[in-house]
């Protein structure tokens, strides 16, 4: 056993600072059980949330020294202890309290996109065929365990704080999931370059580096969905095309 | 006069789960009101973390399989303590709950013709497990949020129900607090459903998260309905042992599914030394026979590694004990063997199993592909809990609905993987369902307002109680939680005798009191420590209604295990559950209820499966 020291963010809106806690650590040891031993032994108040402890989830998101982590899947062993171990809150959020950051928007975000609208189904028994290689990148968006991670981290939210006009990598994401399952049969092009923004986001990349559940965020989602809102709206031919082959 | 807000509905549903939100999208086809309340975000409920895949007798893989099979398969799983009309429905309905789940968007793994892929899973005959990889929680739960979330329900995220409220004899509703503020919510309703999960917070080493303390065992004892088999604790035989912060988390069964074999440090592959009667016609007697079996032989019997749960977790505590373990205490599961057998197997191993693959590289440091796991019995699931009506899911209390793992019936005294999701599926419907025709057919009742003073004050006490107890013990909320956790695990675990549930009870009892004085520090906002506090009631009415079952039951059968009576049947008991019922008293008292012959369509269907 060692010891190491972990600043934590504590407080509301209205007043909070990092106040320094030493504890003790031990092999194996992720962020979050630093987290909860300080929680239960020197400040039982602090908030936190988290449920499976495994990355299956997405509950216990925070900037770990910086960057946007999870914190049940950062081991002690890969953050350097010789100095002051920064916890805080997702910072393109408000914070509610301590570690807790309000998220609320995301859900609202979500309520108000177009939901999935399957076709008739092919088989009597109510059922779908799909192929398999047909489905593996919309398996890849479902992957998605909305840690908000992707947010946080997104300058469009985080700097300039475009939350009523961009939706964000995650529902990006989740439009590509919906746009690309095979049954589903919406359309959601004009609403991805309108009320959406999609045209916000300039491909830098950060989303898919954060990602724990190593979604291919932008090449996979984002530009093959920007390609099809160009298409729609800016390719005169394949408008026309679309519209003969109604 | 305490202050809180009201809220109206005609249903509410207490846990989103996967019960409670498939039973809140059924109460919301009419134009009922609906209510949704959870203690944490929405889509983060247990279910998120379910794996291996859900059970359902789809036959897409295996032609031969049917509801009957499948109901002769959970009858057997269950030890025949399951209510019978619980596993026939569970078995009947379950397919069109999963393909329902198609249509709202869920993508489940593939057949070569298209169809929904199906994997084998521990006591199923045949392959019955719809999945997607090893996150088929996660599947499900988007699923049903997302259509959830445009049926008109309104969701109460974060919030925590802490009583039931009564008028006379029927429910008329719940009171709670929402976590950001502390602020009180009154909700009233014509019907509740509780769907709040399971109790495994009552033991040290476990799978399950803070949520599972036991809320709505404890919500349904105190307003007066029965808890049934409470003994019955589900201890997985594969959660992860090392390192030691990560302990009790889940190993899905699918990597025995796929293949995965279970040693002991002398290399041997102990489960072939210990085949139990019942199903010595359904076991490989040879690793070539089981090999052939996870790969979709339809003439070869299932390997002993996917034995039921209850009795792998044994052979691996005996196989620990009697000095064969692994380093850290557990034996080895390998999947990494099957590279002697198959092309690319490190690939095909990341495929099948990648969140596996992902937490142990990430948390263990350990590959998969290339190495052994170490693991050992983790607390998983609770089979008894709240008893109901099998066909309408009401509970004694009028109005009062239970579903999902808080309530109880269907698996006996062992749950069979993968029949849980399909449980919350069928039953979270049917509860939903007939908790909208109670509240049709019944008007609104008022809700008692001085009960409600009352519920207040003791919310508020643990800020109230002096720090310490004058014995100079601490009265912190987490301590208490330890401690009660350190005892379930050490008294009320796999192995159990009278000499350590009378011991448990009377800890218990003492702990009972600790709870009574609990110290929160700070205010009502997102305090974990006053939500910790407030769980304790719950935990330590589960943990009792365990420990007094589990006295009262003289035998070992499924995951009830007595040192002191190895026998699987008491002499001249017959078959009983036990019945857990609050006196009018305010004691806990325990009674045994024999189980009705089964009814002889039923009977034949058993007999016909052998
Ligand atoms: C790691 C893991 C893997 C599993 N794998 C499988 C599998 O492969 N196949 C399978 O069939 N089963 C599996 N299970 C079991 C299965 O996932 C659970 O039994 C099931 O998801 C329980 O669902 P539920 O809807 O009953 O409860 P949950 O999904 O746990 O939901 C409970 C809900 O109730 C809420 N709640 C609780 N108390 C209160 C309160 N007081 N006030 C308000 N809300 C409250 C919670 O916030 C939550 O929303 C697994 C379980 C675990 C832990
Ligand atoms: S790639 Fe786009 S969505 Fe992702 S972080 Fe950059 S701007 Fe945001
Ligand atoms: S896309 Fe990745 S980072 Fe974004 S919310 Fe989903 S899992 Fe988290
Ligand atoms: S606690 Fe679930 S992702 Fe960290």
């Amino acid at each position: 056993m060692s010891k190491a020291t972990f600043r934590i963010w504590r407080g509301n809106s209205d007043d909070a600072q990092f106040v320094d806690y030493d504890t003790e650590v031990s092999e194996g040891m992720v962020v979050l059980d630093a987290v909860h031993r300080i929680q239960a032994e020197q400040a039982n108040d602090m908030a936190v949330r988290w449920n499976c402890k495994a990355g299956k989830c997405g509950s216990c998101s925070a900037e770990i020294n910086g960057q946007p982590k999870l914190m049940c899947m950062t081991r002690l062993d890969t953050v350097p202890l010789d100095a002051p171990v920064t916890v805080e809150p997702m910072r393109a959020f408000p914070i509610i309290k301590d570690l807790v950051a309000d998220v609320s928007w995301n859900f609202k975000v979500k309520e108000r996109m177009k939901p999935f609208a399957p076709r008739p189904p092919d088989a009597e028994d109510g059922t779908w065929r799909m192929e398999q290689e047909d489905i593996d990148h919309v398996q890849e968006f479902r992957k998605c365990i909305e840690c908000f991670l992707c947010q946080d981290v997104c300058h469009v939210l985080r700097d300039h704080k475009l939350h009523d006009e961009f939706i964000g990598p995650r529902f990006l994401v989740y439009a590509a999931s919906l746009e690309m399952h095979p049954i589903d049969t919406e359309n959601r092009l004009e609403e991805l370059k309108n009320s959406d923004g999609i045209g916000y986001c300039n491909i830098t990349k950060c989303c898919t580096k954060v990602c724990p559940e190593h979604i291919t965020i932008t090449d996979n989602a984002i530009i093959p969905l920007k390609e099809r809102v160009v298409d729609e709206f800016y390719d005169p031919i394949k408008k026309l095309f679309r519209v003969f082959s109604r | 006069m305490s202050s809180y807000e009201t809220h109206e509905y005609d249903v509410l549903i207490i846990g989103a789960g996967g019960a409670g939100l498939r039973a809140a999208i059924e109460a919301a086809v009419g134009d009922l009101k609906v209510g949704l309340v959870c203690k944490s975000l929405l889509g983060k409920a247990h279910t998120v973390m379910a794996e291996g895949g859900v059970a359902a007798a789809l036959a897409n893989v295996d032609e031969r399989d049917s509801w009957r099979v499948h109901f002769a398969d959970t009858m057997r799983g269950g030890q025949y303590l399951s209510n019978a009309r619980m596993a026939e429905l569970h078995a009947q309905e379950s397919p069109d709950r999963v393909r329902e789940l198609e249509a709202w968007g869920a993508l489940f793994d593939r057949t070569q013709d298209g169809g929904i892929l199906q994997r084998n899973f521990g006591g199923h005959q045949y392959p019955r497990l719809a999945h997607v990889g090893d996150r088929t929680g996660l599947e499900m739960i988007r699923a049903l949020q997302d259509h959830g979330i445009h049926q008109g329900i309104e969701v109460h995220m974060e919030n925590t129900v802490v009583s039931l409220l009564k008028t006379g004899d029927r429910i008329s509703g719940a009171f709670g607090y929402e976590r950001e503020k502390g602020r009180f919510k009154v909700f009233t309703a014509k019907a509740v459903v509780l769907a709040t999960g399971g109790a495994g917070k009552a033991y040290k080493v476990t799978s399950n998260s803070w949520e599972y303390t036991g809320d709505g065992h404890a919500l349904a004892y105190h307003a007066g309905a029965e808890l049934i088999d409470m003994e019955f604790v589900q201890f997985h035989p594969t959660g992860m042992v090392w390192p030691p912060s990560v302990r009790g988390i889940l190993v899905t069964e699918g990597v025995r599914g796929e293949g995965g074999i279970l040693t002991n440090s002398e290399g041997t592959r102990f489960m072939f030394d210990d085949i139990p009667e019942l199903y010595v016609n359904q076991t490989a007697d040879n690793p070539e026979e089981g090999w052939r079996y996870t790969q979709g032989d339809r003439e070869a019997r299932r390997p002993p590694e996917l034995l039921t749960r209850d009795h792998v977790a044994r052979c691996i505590v005996r196989e620990v004990q009697e000095g064969r373990g692994s380093p850290h205490g557990g034996v080895f599961l390998d999947i990494a063997w099957i590279k002697e057998k198959i092309p690319n197997a490190a690939e095909h191993i990341r495929r099948k199993l990648p969140s596996m693959y992902h937490q142990f590289r990430e948390l263990a440091n350990i590959d998969i592909t290339a190495e052994p796991m170490e693991v050992g019995p983790t607390t998983h699931y609770i089979m008894g809990g709240i008893r109901v009506d099998p066909d309408s899911q009401m509970t004694a209390v009028p109005g009062l609905f239970a579903a999902g793992e808080c309530a109880a019936g269907l698996h006996g005294a062992n749950r069979l993987g993968g029949n849980s999701l399909s449980d919350l599926l069928v039953f979270g419907k049917r509860a939903g369902e007939y908790a909208a025709q109670f509240a049709m057919e019944n008007g609104a009742v008022p809700i008692d307002e001085s009960e409600i003073d009352t519920i207040a004050a003791h919310t508020l006490k643990p800020f109230e109680n002096p720090q310490t107890d004058g014995n100079d013990n601490n009265t912190g909320p987490y301590d208490i939680q330890a401690q009660l956790q350190e005892k379930m695990q050490e008294l009320v675990g796999i192995a159990r005798s009278q000499e350590s549930l009378t011991q448990a009870i009377e800890e218990i009892q003492n702990l009972r009191e600790k709870a009574e004085n609990v110290h929160a520090i700070g205010n009502r906002e997102y305090n974990a420590g006053w939500h910790t506090a407030l769980d304790l009631d719950c935990l330590l009415t589960a943990s009792e209604a365990i420990a007094l079952a589990a006295l009262e039951r003289k035998a070992s059968i499924g995951a009830h295990s007595r040192d002191d009576f190895p026998e699987k049947e008491e002499s001249g008991a017959g078959k009983y559950n036990t019945i857990i019922k609050k006196t009018d008293d305010g004691e806990m008292l325990v009674r045994r209820e024999p189980i009705d012959e089964l009814r002889a369509d039923l009977q034949e269907i058993i007999d016909e499966m052998g």
